[in-house]
């Protein structure tokens, strides 16, 4: 479960994020919609750890201990996991040296032991199957060349070997044909569990027809200025944003 | 103005005109030989130490760094303890059975060398110049290349240990050779030259790993001069000590290419004091390849020159320069690579680079590529950056649970890969790759 109160920040001075409070509960799926720019990935980072934030007020409670003192690592050892909206090019470290690297540090961290070669790629294996990433792949340099659809689906199969607690998925659907978003959500979908909770960044209703919330939050100049169920999202596909912004979006 | 171009000699280049009296007698070799080292003392003397002025020289003053003149290092005695040591300061490059030349402050042992494979025939420096023999004597002087240079006409002057290399026509030798180049413990100069000539058709691949026993400065000024034949094929490593802070190591290497040769020839350099390498590589005949590669990671106030000189004289050639730097601390690194070519190399293909990464405000790199192009029909390109690792990548690593270090250690590992790469043996590369593993494992905790 995670607990956003009163959250603050800025970055160069800029203020992003002003109040901003939100719970998760464990299980629970929840939207957050919202125009661009409104600092939804901002979120994102300051609640994974990015460096460069100033977080000038509120705490960030995960399953009730604050974050905000940890840096990303740390954070991602105890389950944040970030799914990125653009997710980089690492040039010259093969996918499956990264993921085989990111899953035993977190281990490690956790005090598990690491898990040994074939144990690992017979994960990887499974996982990228379910996900229709092809096994050459996995052999390539992390999302280099990689199409935006490719990335996309890699940071489901990322997520679903590091079995994070608290997921958060940046616009996930942007740049998915019909047939990849499909796939991507069937993936989020196998890993919805009762201890596991999400936070779905997305600016079109689309993908909550394929992961359905239970939760929908609108988010406006850094603060959610609306919450409700599910038929929310229907209502700002339909009428837009601009009953709950202020000004027309 | 009054005729004062020149400032003062230098301490240091009053006492290396005083070595040059005092032991040019001793000096290996006939008198052509002699002529020889009397020639390039005398560019030495006119130029003195290299400074910023002079342009080949711009990031890297050699007359400040050598602030001193060490003595001459003198013929080491062998004996059975050293071998033992040298075991130790550079054992066996695993899963690679090189055949070992050992030179002790530049003097060629051969009780502590290995035998040579068949088709390699190995004399020391001091042998072959006592004899004298006209063909050697020229093509270790390596005419056309650096000619002026003062640091290398230093070489040229005291050279006095060094071995050489003959590789029979059409001999493919599939073990590789070792030169070990060792200093002993106290604080000297070394002047070795060594020549490697690889007849037609022929294959070697040559391995040279320098290692100090010295916690002092030591002074090296090396060369080596590599002769490939039409058709033959080199693959060269080059790995320089990392030496005592006050040091300084100047390394040249000549490179001359017959028709369809190739030469590969990487370095790594470690930091250590101050490093100069020197590379002149020379298309001779048509439908050659050569390529220069290397990486450098440096920090503290270790200094890293790498200077270049490619000249296409014949058509049709590749050449390729591909070098790394990554920065810490006060470091300061360099690039300068020059590509000429002449009215005549039609058909020359060239691509040079050089990238640097950052990773402290007070490391300095420059980086200056340039290319001289006199034909009309060729294909030449370069491009050089200087940037720091990138936060997103961190970030995106971070995010997925690496700590800071490991991830900065992936990044900066897969940015030098890129150089090692180029090295055909994997067992070398599997080395070169751990020794810059080790460096990055030291990272922040000096
Ligand atoms: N690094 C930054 N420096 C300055 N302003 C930024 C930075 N990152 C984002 N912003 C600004 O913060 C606001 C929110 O951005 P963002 O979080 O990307 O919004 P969203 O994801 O909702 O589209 C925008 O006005 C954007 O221009
Ligand atoms: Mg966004």
């Amino acid at each position: 479960m995670i607990e956003i109160r009163n959250l603050h920040a800025e970055i160069d001075g800029k203020k992003i994020i002003n109040g901003l409070s939100l719970t998760v509960n464990d299980g629970e799926v929840a939207a957050i919609m919202g125009p661009n720019g409104s600092g939804k990935s901002t979120l994102s980072y300051v609640i994974s750890g990015r460096e460069g934030y100033d977080v000038t007020g509120g705490e960030v409670l995960l399953n009730g201990e604050n974050i905000l003192e940890m840096n990303a690592a740390e954070r991602a050892a105890k389950g944040v996991f970030l799914a990125f909206q653009y997710p980089l090019e690492i040039p010259g470290v093969t996918t499956m040296t990264f993921l085989k690297a990111c899953l035993n540090a977190q281990r490690k961290s956790r005090g598990e032991a690491e898990l040994s070669t074939p144990d690992f790629m017979k994960r990887v294996k499974a996982g990228a199957e379910k996900l229709g990433v092809p096994q050459d792949m996995l052999r390539r340099a992390l999302n280099v060349g990689f199409s935006g659809g490719e990335k996309k689906r890699m940071e489901v199969l990322q997520m679903s070997l590091l079995e994070p607690t608290f997921a958060i998925l940046d616009e996930t659907d942007s740049g998915l044909d019909i047939d990849a978003l499909r796939i991507v959500s069937e993936g989020v979908n196998a890993l919805r569990d009762p201890k596991r909770s999400f936070l779905v960044i997305t600016h079109y209703q689309r993908l909550l027809d394929y992961i359905v919330p239970d939760t929908v939050h609108v988010m406006s100049k850094g603060q959610i200025v609306k919450t409700g169920s599910k038929e929310l999202a229907l209502e700002l596909e339909a009428n837009g944003y601009r009953d709950y912004v202020g000004e027309a979006a | 103005m009054p005729g004062d171009v020149k400032t003062a000699q230098s301490a240091a280049e009053e006492k290396l005109v005083a070595e040059f009296a005092r032991a040019r007698a001793s000096l290996p070799g006939t008198e052509p030989v002699g002529a020889l080292r009397d020639a390039a003392f005398a560019t030495f003397k006119s130029a003195g130490l290299p400074t910023r002025r002079v342009e080949a020289w711009h990031y890297t003053d050699l007359r400040i760094a050598m602030r001193d003149a060490l003595p001459l290092a003198s013929a080491p005695k062998p004996d059975a303890a050293l071998k033992q040591k040298l075991e130790k300061l550079a054992p066996r490059i695993a899963d690679l059975a090189t055949a070992r030349l050992v030179l002790v402050d530049g003097y060629f042992i051969a009780e502590l060398s290995d035998a040579m494979p068949k088709g390699v025939s190995v004399s020391a420096l001091s042998d072959a110049l006592a004899k004298g023999d006209a063909t050697i004597v020229e093509a270790l002087s390596a005419p056309g290349m650096g000619q002026g240079d003062a640091a290398l006409a230093l070489n040229t002057a005291f050279m006095q240990g060094g071995v050489v290399i003959d590789v029979a026509s059409g001999k493919q030798v599939a073990q590789p050779i070792e030169i070990v180049a060792v200093s002993s413990e106290s604080s000297h100069a070394i002047y070795a030259r060594s020549l490697l000539r690889v007849g037609a058709g022929a294959h070697l691949t040559l391995i040279e790993r320098d290692v100090s026993a010295a916690a002092q400065a030591e002074q090296r000024n090396n060369a080596l001069v590599v002769m490939v034949a039409d058709e033959g094929q080199v693959e060269h490593v080059f790995v320089p000590a990392v030496l005592n802070s006050a040091s300084t190591h100047v390394a040249s290497l000549l490179a001359v290419l017959g028709a369809k040769a190739s030469f590969n020839s990487f370095t790594l350099a470690q930091g250590g004091g101050l490093l100069r390498r020197q590379i002149h590589m020379r298309f001779d005949g048509e439908h050659a390849k050569g390529q220069l590669a290397g990486a450098s990671v440096l920090r503290q106030k270790d200094h890293a020159d790498t200077t270049l000189v490619v000249q296409h004289v014949a058509a049709h050639c590749q050449s390729r320069e591909y070098f790394k730097t990554v920065l810490d601390g006060e470091a300061t690194g360099v690039y300068q690579g020059k590509v000429i070519v002449a009215p005549g190399a039609q058909k020359t293909d060239g691509a040079m680079k050089s990238h640097a990464i950052l990773l402290s405000d007070n490391a300095t790199m420059n980086n200056k590529p340039e290319l001289e192009i006199f034909a009309d029909d060729v294909v030449c390109g370069h491009g050089a950056t200087v940037a720091q690792l990138d936060e997103d990548q961190v970030f995106y690593a971070m995010a997925r649970g690496l700590p800071k270090p490991v991830a900065e250690s992936m990044l900066l590992e897969a940015f030098v890969d890129e150089a090692t790469d180029r090295v055909e043996s994997e067992p070398v590369r599997v080395y070169l790759t751990s020794l810059i593993g080790q460096w990055l494992s030291q990272r922040g905790r000096a």
